[in-house]
C-alpha cells in the first residue's frame, strides 16, 4: 500500500477541472462571490463597533491565526510539504518584531516587512535541506525546527530576553481617528489578512500556484516537463513562512508580550489542526482554521471543566470523519459537484434524468 | 450639634480613618463585588507540561466552596472563576482580559506562573486591577513602586538559594557545588541566588551546572555530568518529576552528595516516596509550609482542621501533595484581605489592604513564619527554615530565617 | 573514560524505551502507512492501567498480562472505530485524528488519575552492576526491548498472520483476491503495536514516573529514532531509539551549551537523515510517474 505525501490532497480541483465546467454556471457563482465578498468585507469593518474589547481582541487574533494558517495552507496544502513546524516561524517573526520594537525603538507598523522578510530568508534556507525529505521525514525535520525554538529563544538570550521575554508597549492609534487601540489593532490585522488573501489568491491562481500544484500530484511528471522542482518546493516554503512570520509579528504587538513559553510545540501543531479543519488546500479554509484554533478550546473549557482537551480532541475528530477535506474544501467539492450537475444536464439537452451515475466527483 | 449629627460626624470620621479619605457608603463596590458576591479572576495550567500544579487552583476552589458554605465572607459569597492557560502568556493574556472586562472581576487572586504573569503584569497594572498574590517565587514581583497593582506571596526562589549559599559557606566552606535547574526563570533563579551568596567564592566553588527542558524525559545524562565533575555539593532546582528521577540516578551511580533540594519539590509523597525514601536520607531543603506528611504535625489540630477540610471539600485531592496546602493557604491569606476590606470592596481598598497585612499567621505556615506586607514591602512571606530528610520525614532544624529582599 | 561509557549505557537504557515505541510506531506504519501520534499517550494509558490493577492487589506480572490483552484489544477497537473512517481519505485528515487521539488520552487520563506524580513498581530489582555503569533494571528494560524485537521477527517471518499482514500492507488489492481479510490485518496491526506501546509504558514507568505526561518526551525522541532507522523497518526503529539515546546522552555532557541539547542532538540526527532521507535501515519509496 503505497501513498505518498503528495496524497494528502488528491482531489482538491485543480486547473483542469475548473475548465471543464460551463462558463455560465462557474460565472453565476462568480459574481456571487464577488458581491458576497464586498459585503464581508464592510461587515469584517463595521463589525468591531459593535462588539466589546475583549470580542474585539479576540477577533483579531482570529485573523492573525488566519494568516499564520494561510501560509500553512500554501506549504502544505498547495505544494504538499507538510510542515509541524510553523509555530517556529511565527516566533521567529515575534521575536522579529518584538526585538526591533523594544531595542531599536522600530515603530510597530514598520516592524511588519522586516520579519516577513527575515522569516522568508529563514523558510528558504530551511527549505533547501527539506528538499531532500517527504511525508514522515519532512514531518520530523520540521518539528525539529518546532522543538529547537524554545530552546533557542532562552540561549540567545541577550537578544531575546531568555525566559523573561520581552514586554512591548501597545500601539496607539492616530489620533482623530476616534479608535482605541483594540479596534486599530483590528483594523490593522483585517488589512494585513486582506492583503495576504489577495496576494496568495494571485500566486495560486498564476503560473506559481500552478507549478506548486502540479509538484504536489505528479513531481516526477512535472520535472520532466521542465519545472524546476528545487526552486518552486523552495519557494513554497520561503513566502509560506514569510505569511506566518508576518502573523507572528502581529501577534506580538496585539499581546504585547514574547517568552519562549507562548511558542510550543502545541501551536504548530494547532495551526496544522486548523489547516486541516478548515481546508488544507485553501485560502478560506484559512479563516475558518483561524476560529478553530481560537474558539474551540474555549468552547471546550465550557462544555468540560474536568477534561476540555478531550472536547477539543473530540471536535477535531468529527472534524474529519463528517469533512475530510475541510469545511472549506467540502464546500468547493459540493459546489463542484453541483456545477457538474448543471454540467451534464446542459450537455445531455436539457433531461436531468440521464447520465448522473457515470459521474464521480 | 444634634445627636444624630454628631453620630453621622463620628461615623464620618472614623471612616474616614479607615479608609483613608474615602466617603462612607453603606458598601462601596468596584466591579464584581456586590452585597451577594465577590468575583475572584485566576488562570492555571490544568494541562500541559506544568499541570501537577492545577492542584493549587482545585484546592483553592475548594476552600473558597467551604468559605462560602460557612456564610461567606462579611455576609458575601465568592464567585472564584479560574481558567486553564497551560502556562502559555498568550493564553493568559486572552483570559485575563476576558475575566477583567467580560467577567468584570474585582481582582485576580494567584495566577500562577512568571511567564504567565509577566504577560499579564502591565495590564493589570494600566488597568489598576489587583494582581494579588501571584504563584511564583520571581523576585520581581516585589515592585512596589512600578508596579502598585502587584503583589507576591512565597518566598522567592532567590532567598531561598541564598540561605543554602550561606548554609554552605559557613558549614561547608570548601564544598565543590554542581547545580541541575530547570532551564527557565524558576531554575535559573535558583543558580542566581546562590550566586549571590556565595559572592566572590561563587565561580570557585560552582564546579559544574547543568539545565534540563519540561519535554525531556529524562536528567539521566545530566546526572552523571555532574558527577563527573567532581562536585561533592549538589543542589537539585527541579520540579518533583524530575526532582525524583535525580534522586534515584545520583543513588544509583553511587554519588553521595550533600544533596540540597528545592521547597517546590520537598513533598514526600510526591517525590521522596517514589524515589526511594531511603536514598533522600541527608538531605537538605527549607521550608514555609508545613510538609502534610510530616508526622511530627499530624496530632495538631491545624493539621486535623486540614485534613478534614481535604476530606469534605478536596476529597479529590491527595494528601501528600503539598500543593494542598498551598492553595489553602493562599485561600486563606486572600480570605483574609477581603475581610479586612469589610464593605468597601473596591479595587484600591482590596489593593490598600493587601500592602497593609500586619503578622498574619496561618494555620499551616510553620511556627514563627508569618505574613506581613507594607507599602514599600510587596514580599508577604520572606522566612524560611532549614529543613533535613531523615528517610521519613522534613525534620526542621536550626531557627527561622529572614531572607533578605532582592 | 568511566564517565563516556557510563553515559553510553544511561543511554542505552533511556534509548531502549525509545526504541520500544519506536517498535510500535514503526509497526502501525507497516500496516497502516499512518504515523501513530497518540502511540505515547496510549502507551501511558495502558500503563495506568496497569498501576491500577497492581495498586488493587494484583502481583505484578498478572497485572502486566491482563494489560497487553487490554491493550491489544483496546488498538484493534480504536483501528476499526476511530481510524477506519479515515483511512481512505487525505493523509492529513488521518494525521489531525491521531492527534485528536492524543488529547484525548492524555485529557482523560489527567481526569481520572490527576496530574499529580505516582510510584509504579518495577519487576526488576534495582541493584548497581559493573561499578554503576549500569543497573539490573536497566539492563531489564534493555532486555525486553531485544525480546519484543525478536518475537516480532519470529511473528512476520513464520507465522502465517504474520505473512497475510506483510501481504495486506504491500499490495492490498492483491492480498484481498488471495482471501486475506485487510481490514482484520489493520486492526491486528494497530492491537499488536498497542500492546507494545504497552509494554514499554510499563518498563519505563519505574525510571519516569507515572503522570500523564510521561511519554510527552519519549515520543519526540521515538518518533526522531523510528525515523532515523527507517520507518518501514522494525530492526532500524530499534537500532534508531538506541543510537538517539545515546546521542542525546553524550551531546548533553559534551556540549559546553548544553541547553541546546535538544537543538543539536536533532540536527544531528537530521544530518544523518541528509545523506540516507530513507533512514538507515529503510527503504526507498518507489513512485510511478
Amino acid at each position: 500500500m503505497e501513498k505518498s505525501s503528495a496524497a494528502i490532497v488528491p482531489d482538491t480541483p485543480s486547473a483542469e477541472r475548473y475548465g471543464a465546467m460551463t462558463v455560465g454556471t462557474w460565472r453565476w457563482i462568480g459574481t456571487w462571490r464577488w458581491i458576497g465578498t464586498l459585503a464581508l468585507i464592510a461587515f469584517a469593518i463595521a463589525l468591531p463597533f459593535t462588539l466589546s474589547n475583549y470580542h474585539v481582541f479576540e477577533l483579531t487574533l482570529v485573523m492573525i491565526y488566519a494568516i499564520a494558517v494561510l501560509g500553512l495552507n500554501i506549504l502544505t496544502g498547495y505544494n504538499g510539504q507538510i510542515s509541524l513546524g510553523h509555530g517556529g516561524f511565527f516566533a521567529a517573526g515575534a521575536y522579529t518584531a518584538a526585538i526591533l520594537m523594544h531595542r531599536y525603538g522600530v515603530p510597530y507598523w514598520a516592524t511588519l516587512p522586516p520579519a516577513g522578510l527575515i522569516c522568508f530568508v529563514l523558510g528558504v534556507l530551511f527549505g533547501l535541506p527539506a528538499l531532500r525529505f517527504d511525508g514522515p521525514y519532512l514531518a520530523l525535520v520540521t518539528l525539529a525546527m518546532a522543538l529547537a525554538t524554545p530552546q533557542l529563544l532562552k540561549y540567545f538570550d541577550t537578544w531575546t530576553g531568555g525566559q523573561q521575554g520581552i514586554n512591548l508597549a501597545k500601539p496607539m492609534p492616530p489620533a482623530g481617528l476616534g479608535l482605541d487601540r483594540d479596534r486599530w489593532l483590528y483594523l490593522i490585522a483585517l488589512v494585513a489578512l486582506l492583503i495576504a488573501i489577495r496576494v496568495a489568491a494571485n500566486m495560486l491562481n498564476g503560473r506559481t500556484g500552478r507549478a506548486w500544484v502540479a509538484i504536489r500530484d505528479h513531481p516526477i511528471a512535472a520535472a520532466a516537463m521542465g519545472i524546476d522542482t528545487a526552486r518552486y518546493k523552495t519557494l513554497a516554503f520561503g513566502t509560506s513562512t514569510l505569511f506566518t512570520g508576518v502573523a507572528g509579528a502581529l501577534s506580538a504587538i496585539a499581546i504585547g508580550y514574547v517568552s519562549p513559553e507562548s511558542y510550543s510545540l502545541f501551536l504548530s501543531v494547532s495551526f496544522l489542526v486548523g489547516s486541516a479543519v478548515g481546508g488544507i488546500a485553501t485560502i478560506g479554509g484559512a479563516i475558518v482554521g483561524g476560529f478553530f484554533i481560537q474558539f474551540v478550546p474555549n468552547l471546550a473549557n465550557d462544555i468540560s471543566d474536568a477534561a476540555p482537551w478531550a472536547i477539543y480532541g473530540l471536535a477535531m475528530l468529527l472534524c474529519m470523519y463528517t469533512m475530510p477535506h475541510g469545511v472549506v474544501g467540502s464546500i468547493r467539492s459540493w459546489l463542484t459537484r453541483l456545477a457538474e450537475r448543471t454540467t451534464v444536464r446542459h450537455a445531455a439537452g436539457g433531461r436531468s434524468d440521464q447520465n448522473d451515475e457515470g459521474w464521480t466527483s | 450639634m444634634s445627636r444624630k449629627q454628631m453620630t453621622s460626624a463620628a461615623t464620618a470620621a472614623a471612616s474616614l480613618l479607615l479608609a483613608g479619605g474615602l466617603a462612607f457608603a453603606a458598601g462601596q463596590y468596584g466591579p464584581g463585588a456586590s452585597d451577594a458576591e465577590i468575583k475572584l479572576g485566576n488562570t492555571m495550567p490544568y494541562s500541559g507540561p506544568a499541570s501537577a500544579y492545577g492542584a493549587i487552583g482545585k484546592a483553592e476552589v475548594a476552600y473558597f466552596n467551604m468559605i462560602n458554605e460557612q456564610g461567606g465572607v462579611n455576609g458575601r459569597r465568592i464567585n472564584f472563576i479560574t481558567r486553564d492557560d497551560g502556562y502559555s502568556p498568550p493564553k493568559t493574556v486572552e483570559l485575563v482580559r476576558k475575566m477583567v472586562e467580560e467577567d468584570q472581576v474585582l481582582a485576580l487572586f494567584n495566577t500562577l506562573g512568571t511567564p504567565p504573569n509577566t504577560a499579564i503584569q502591565a495590564y493589570a497594572n494600566d488597568n489598576k486591577v489587583p494582581q494579588l498574590f501571584v504563584a511564583t517565587g520571581a523576585d520581581k514581583w516585589n515592585d512596589p513602586k512600578n508596579h502598585p497593582w502587584t503583589i507576591g506571596w512565597q518566598p522567592s526562589y532567590r532567598i531561598e538559594a541564598r540561605i543554602y549559599g550561606r548554609y554552605i559557606l559557613k558549614n561547608l566552606p570548601n564544598a565543590k557545588i554542581a547545580v541541575l535547574y530547570q532551564n527557565d526563570d524558576f531554575g535559573k533563579d535558583y543558580l542566581i541566588g546562590l550566586r549571590e551568596a556565595l559572592g566572590p567564592k561563587a565561580d570557585t566553588m560552582i564546579v559544574a551546572t547543568k539545565t534540563y527542558e519540561t519535554t525531556d524525559p529524562t536528567v539521566d545524562s545530566q546526572i552523571v555530568s555532574l558527577q563527573g565533575s567532581g562536585a561533592d555539593t549538589l543542589l537539585t532546582a527541579a520540579v518533583p518529576k524530575f526532582a525524583a528521577q535525580a534522586i534515584r540516578k545520583v543513588f544509583d551511580i553511587g554519588w553521595k552528595p550533600t544533596h540540597f533540594l528545592t521547597n517546590v519539590s520537598v513533598s514526600v509523597g510526591a517525590v521522596m516516596k517514589p524515589a526511594g525514601p531511603e536514598k533522600g536520607v541527608g538531605f537538605i531543603s527549607a521550608g514555609y509550609l508545613k510538609e502534610p506528611t510530616d508526622p511530627q504535625w499530624a496530632n495538631t489540630p491545624e493539621y486535623k482542621e486540614w485534613l478534614d477540610w481535604m476530606k469534605k471539600y478536596n476529597s479529590a485531592g491527595s494528601l501528600t501533595d503539598s500543593n494542598n496546602v498551598y492553595g489553602y493557604s493562599a485561600a486563606q491569606t486572600m480570605v483574609a484581605v477581603l475581610k479586612a476590606s469589610g464593605d468597601n470592596l473596591t479595587r484600591e481598598n482590596l489593593m490598600k489592604q493587601a500592602a497593609g497585612i500586619h503578622d498574619l499567621k496561618l494555620p499551616m505556615l510553620l511556627p514563627g513564619i508569618v505574613i506581613s506586607t507594607s507599602e514599600t514591602d510587596f514580599a508577604p512571606i520572606k522566612q524560611m527554615q532549614l529543613m533535613k530528610f531523615d528517610g521519613s520525614t522534613w525534620q526542621l532544624f536550626g531557627e527561622v530565617i529572614s531572607g533578605s529582599g532582592s | 573514560m568511566h564517565e563516556f561509557w557510563q553515559q553510553v549505557f544511561s543511554g542505552l537504557a533511556a534509548g531502549s524505551v525509545y526504541a520500544s515505541v519506536a517498535l510500535a510506531l514503526v509497526m502501525i506504519y507497516r500496516s497502516t502507512d499512518l504515523v501513530n501520534f497518540a502511540q505515547g499517550e496510549m502507551a501511558m494509558f495502558s500503563t495506568y492501567i496497569a498501576w491500577t490493577l497492581v495498586n488493587a492487589g494484583m502481583p505484578f506480572w498478572g497485572a502486566f498480562a491482563i494489560t497487553l490483552i487490554v491493550s491489544f484489544v483496546g488498538g484493534m477497537v480504536i483501528e476499526r472505530v476511530v481510524i477506519r473512517p479515515v483511512e481512505n481519505a487525505p493523509v492529513l485528515a488521518a494525521v489531525v485524528v491521531t492527534i485528536g487521539l492524543l488529547l484525548i488520552f492524555n485529557s482523560v487520563a489527567g481526569w481520572i488519575y490527576t496530574y499529580t506524580v505516582q510510584d509504579f513498581p518495577s519487576p526488576f530489582p534495582d541493584r548497581p552492576l559493573f561499578h554503576a555503569l549500569i543497573t539490573t533494571r536497566d539492563l531489564g528494560v534493555i532486555a525486553v526491548t531485544l525480546i519484543m524485537l525478536v518475537l516480532l521477527f519470529l511473528f512476520f517471518r513464520f507465522t502465517s498472520t504474520g505473512l497475510a499482514m506483510r501481504a495486506a500492507a504491500q499490495n492490498p488489492a492483491s492480498a484481498r483476491l488471495c482471501g486475506i481479510r485487510v481490514g482484520r490485518m489493520l486492526a491486528i496491526g494497530w492491537g499488536l503495536a498497542a500492546a507494545i506501546g504497552a509494554t514499554a509504558g510499563i518498563m519505563v514507568a519505574p525510571v519516569l514516573f507515572l503522570d500523564p505526561n510521561m511519554m510527552g518526551g519519549v515520543l519526540l525522541y521515538a518518533f526522531a529514532g523510528a525515523l532515523l532507522g527507517g520507518i518501514t523497518s522494525p530492526v532500524g526503529a530499534v537500532v534508531g531509539g538506541l543510537i538517539v539515546g545515546v546521542t542525546e546522552n553524550l551531546v548533553g555532557t559534551y556540549l559546553i551549551a548544553s541547553q541546546l541539547k535538544l537543538t543539536v542532538a536533532l540536527a544531528l540526527i537530521i544530518l544523518v537523515l541528509v545523506f540516507r532521507p530513507n533512514g538507515l535501515f529503510g527503504t526507498a519509496i518507489v513512485r510511478r510517474v
